[in-house]
């Protein structure tokens, strides 16, 4: 009854791949940045995993500068997609090509 | 009163005693095991229905329970710290932001259009289960064994390398030698991590400065500055041919004329 410290990481690298598809699959630009979020989270699950690992703190640091980061992301990226929709009236990835050739 | 209590606290104490140094260990396993199965699951099932379901809405809320969840096994993981910042910070400021956005845009519907590339779903499928399959087997492959349980296996020194697993350390020695979990990460941050923690503070300042840009409405950069200080700005420079109490009374006139334009304009919008 008790749980190895690989089974966490794995937690982590299943929620990464699920992440990862979502970013893949789907195409409303809000739910992409959602799953981009998702993906952050299991990096910093990751990183505490490791901190445990480890026996010390500095894992834990890392994580809550990957949070701050996060957070500051937010704040840019949800200001890029206000935009966004208010030139193109979406928020479809694919509305967004005007780059494409 | 007083006798019965202390003959239970006597019958009591050698329970109180004898009971902890057999069952710490095993009970704290036990609960790990137990909030592990229940919140992997979980936060599996909530990132998994945040991928598949059509409405924007519901999957940030999805999203929400997933960050619950996981703020959950950061308290197993003796990251008490991080438990609550993961509440606050993420599941609190900034799905808010999250839904607020979803909102204001108005888009509930998920509507699919056409010009999807061909084969996109199932290719992205394939690479996301190779890559699940690499980060399990690169990263988390080593510790998979039951010698890598945390708090550290009593065995003697080396013979969980000798069978091929790694030690896990735990976090019991650091997170008491401040005096907790907390205490211990401020101390980190303002010795060692001063610097990064100092340079933070500019990436949110930057961060705040860009949000602002990108969210206003005109192009003309001096629609950023206050527009009372603005009509202040306009009204102070004097015409060279006034003279005396001229001078006055075309700047107050002037001053009143633009606060009343601003307030026009801001009625207006």
């Amino acid at each position: 009854m008790s749980v190895p410290a690989g089974y966490y990481l794995a937690l982590a690298a299943a929620l990464f791949s699920i992440g990862a598809v979502g970013v893949l699959v789907r195409r409303n630009l809000i739910v992409m940045f959602m799953c981009i979020e998702l993906m952050l989270n299991s990096v910093n699950l990751t990183l505490v995993a490791f901190s445990r690992i480890n026996g010390n703190l500095d894992g834990q640091v890392l994580s809550f500068f990957t949070i701050v980061v996060a957070a500051a992301e937010v704040t840019v990226g949800l200001a890029l997609i206000v935009n966004l929709f208010r030139l193109k009236a979406s928020a479809d990835a694919d509305a967004v090509d005007s780059l494409r050739f | 009163m007083n006798a019965l209590l202390a003959s239970t606290l006597a019958f009591l104490a050698p329970l109180a005693q004898a009971a902890p140094p057999v069952d710490a260990a095993a009970t704290s396993g036990t609960a790990e095991f137990w909030v592990f199965w229940i919140m992997a699951p979980l936060a599996l099932g909530a990132a998994l229905s945040m991928v598949l379901l059509r409405n924007p809405l519901h999957s940030a809320l999805m999203l929400v329970l997933n960050f619950f969840a996981i703020a959950v096994i950061y308290a197993v993981l003796e990251a008490q710290f991080l438990a609550v910042v993961q509440v606050i910070v993420y599941a609190g400021a900034i799905m808010v932001l999250f839904l607020f956005v979803i909102m204001l845009l108005g888009v509930e519907r998920d509507d699919p259009v056409g010009s999807r590339l061909p084969g996109q779903r199932s290719a992205a499928l394939v690479s996301g289960l190779l890559l699940f399959g690499l980060l399990t087997v690169g990263v988390a492959g080593p510790w998979m064994g039951p010698e890598s349980t945390c708090p550290a296996v009593a065995l003697p020194a080396g013979t969980v390398e000798a069978r091929g697993g790694r030690p896990c350390v735990g976090l019991a020695g650091p997170n008491s030698a401040e005096g907790g979990n907390v205490a211990g990460l401020g101390r980190l941050l303002f010795t060692d991590y001063v610097w990064p923690f100092e340079t933070t503070s500019v990436l949110l300042v930057i961060a705040a400065i860009g949000a602002m840009v990108l969210g206003r409405k005109s192009e003309d950069p001096a629609e950023l500055t206050d527009r009372g200080a603005r009509g202040a700005r306009e009204a102070t420079p004097v015409p060279a041919g006034d003279a005396g109490s001229n001078t006055t009374t075309t700047t107050t006139t002037g001053t009143a004329g633009s606060a009343s334009g601003a307030t026009d304009e801001r009625g207006s919008r």
